[in-house]
């Protein structure tokens, strides 16, 4: 183990450890702690300028009720569900079967395709946005929540499929031979066989889709305009552009916001660390 | 008996041909969508660079014209300059994130949690921290207001000044890039071979010697990964600057993704050929790191398959 433990250590370098950690972690935090005192607290601490020390009111909770009942805010946040999960959903179901093809048939131009698939994931942005945004008005689905769907599907299925090609692959090979044997269709195999093992990495799939698309800011501005369908990044922002001294409720509303990766993040960790460092390719 | 039977005998061409035709039916939705979203953008991008568009009216072929005139655009310039500083200071993100990697991967009493709260920036939307950095920054009540006065820049604005505001910008941006390489790290702690580790220690390597010899080159994989998604990072940066300055103050902050989201789709104006050709010039720089990458994991698919 690297670097030695800490128990195998003198009894001082302990003590200093267990001093250090903590502290560490609180400085780390302080945006964090910062954010979270601020939501806390009124008008009255923010233009005074009181925004370190001890908040004077407890006001957590009505600044929810302002934020909830003042602004889009629980729209923004409905909008967000209605993007990220079907997009989640999408995604691991279209990169299911790539991944499947990719890992398990060979032919010609299946390095190729795989490559396509990498390589689109890591364009910018920008060289995506003028002929998605045609496209999308073309199909009159510019400032609606599918359009927004539609692009987010299409372009996580290039990291899924580089997640889910690499996970299938390394699953054992003699599994489908032996069904092959036994006459399974292919499609018997792909959802008798493959789907059952798959899924650690299609749940790992599914969080992280979920963070990156509950994230997005980018596509939000880009394709959708108007608090109908705007996401809860957008929101956030434009409501940062309407109360400029409100931190209060500007905190209280970030909250809102980072809660439900948050939770995301807290229930499946042990899915989530698996797909970011697994998925990224065996380098 | 069976072998007689004419049925077991008969061969469909479906089953003669299933191997062949499967991973086409399979791919075919991903691949068509994908085809529509994200490749087929590129060349049509590649293509309006070379026109003079509205984005409404008919456009207009133009040439080379769009990138004659991104050389003698002294925001282009600036843009560019600013990318190569968050090329460069986003890699701090890369040391930092092994270090605390390497502070955290202890077994002591609450670890896990201490771990999952460190981890917790890189979970948080940009939007978002971007905003509280933005707080931070503030002059007269910031959280380093207190600082900027000891060192004697009272009222000191961070974000509006021209010389710092790309590095603060930067900053912010670090705090989640930091987390997510920790979390690179160690996973690629966890995975290390503790009898090298323990036979590096019987041979008397120590301390850095110990770490540089033989834990880093074990670690190869999490610091290319690291190196790989803080690269994207830095040239993706886009909410950040978005959030905390729009670019400004007069276009100093900017940098290529904002720049071309500033010159095809806001109030500065609708340039869509323009934009396109900032984007190409992001996109073939972005390529560069594209084709490395690939080029690695081609080789990689050769060693298994050999």
């Amino acid at each position: 183990m690297f670097p030695t433990p800490i128990h195998q250590r003198p009894i001082v370098n302990q003590y200093i450890y267990k001093i250090f950690l903590p502290i560490s972690l609180i400085i780390w935090l302080i945006p964090i702690f910062g954010i979270l005192m601020t939501s806390i607290r009124g008008l009255g601490d923010i233009t005074a300028g009181n925004m370190w020390g001890t908040p004077s009111e407890f006001l957590l909770f009505s600044n929810l009720y302002d934020v909830f009942t003042n602004t889009p805010m629980i729209k923004y946040t409905l909008n967000s569900f209605k993007v990220t999960i079907p997009t989640m959903l999408g995604a691991v179901a279209l990169s299911c079967m790539t991944g499947f093809a990719l890992a398990n048939y060979k032919f010609k131009t299946n390095l190729i395709i795989f490559f396509i698939f990498i390589a689109g994931n890591f364009v910018p942005f920008q060289i995506l946005m003028i002929p998605v945004r045609d496209l999308t008005f073309k199909i009159g689905l510019y400032n609606t929540i599918t359009g927004l769907v539609l692009f987010h599907v299409a372009f996580q299925t290039g990291f899924c499929t580089l997640f889910m090609r690499n996970f299938i692959k390394a699953l054992p090979q003699e599994l489908i031979e032996a069904a092959r044997m036994d006459g399974a269709s292919e499609f018997r195999i792909f959802w008798k066989i493959i789907l059952p093992l798959t899924r650690p990495a299609i749940a790992a799939l599914c969080v992280l889709i979920f963070t990156f698309i509950w994230n997005d800011y980018f596509w939000a501005t880009v394709l959708i305009q108007g608090d109908h369908a705007m996401p809860i990044t957008a929101g956030l922002k434009s409501l940062n552009g309407q109360w400029i001294t409100a931190y209060h409720l500007l905190s209280t509303g970030s909250i809102v916001a980072a809660i439900p990766p948050v939770i995301m993040f807290f229930l499946m960790q042990k899915h989530f660390i698996a797909g970011l460092t697994l998925g990224a390719t065996k380098g | 008996m069976e072998l007689n039977n004419p049925k077991a005998k008969r061969i469909t061409w479906w089953q003669k041909n299933q191997i062949k035709i499967s991973p086409w039916i399979f791919l075919a939705p991903g691949l068509i969508f994908f085809s529509i979203y994200v490749i087929a953008p590129i060349f049509v991008s590649i293509g309006i660079s070379f026109y003079q568009w509205d984005g409404l009216s008919p456009s207009i072929y133009v040439g080379l014209q769009n990138y004659i005139e991104l050389l003698d655009d002294e925001y282009f310039y600036i843009s560019l300059w600013n990318n190569l500083k968050w090329l460069i200071f986003f890699m701090l993100a890369v040391p930092i994130g092994l270090g605390l990697a390497i502070f955290l991967n202890q077994i002591v009493f609450g670890i896990r949690l201490i771990k999952s709260l460190f981890f917790f920036p890189f979970v948080i939307s940009q939007v978002v921290i971007g905003l509280i950095f933005t707080w931070f920054y503030q002059p007269n009540y910031g959280v380093i207001a207190p600082f900027l006065n000891f060192i004697g820049l009272e009222g000191f604005s961070i974000l509006a000044n021209e010389n710092t505001a790309t590095y603060g910008i930067i900053f912010a941006g670090l705090y989640p890039q930091i987390a997510y390489c920790l979390i690179l790290y160690l996973t690629g702690l966890n995975n290390i071979n503790p009898e090298q580790i323990e036979a590096g220690r019987m041979d008397g390597a120590k301390g850095f010697h110990l770490f540089w010899n033989i834990v880093l080159p074990q670690l190869r994989h999490a610091t290319f990964l690291a190196i790989v998604v803080t690269v994207i990072g830095a040239l993706r940066s886009f909410d950040m600057v978005a959030i905390m300055t729009q670019g400004g103050p007069y276009g100093y902050s900017n940098v290529l993704a904002y720049y071309m989201f500033e010159q095809a789709l806001s109030e500065y104006g609708y340039r869509m050929g323009y934009g396109s050709a900032i984007a190409t010039v992001l996109f073939t720089i972005m390529m560069f790191y594209i084709l490395f990458f690939i080029y690695r994991m081609y080789r990689n698919e050769r060693e298994d398959n050999n």
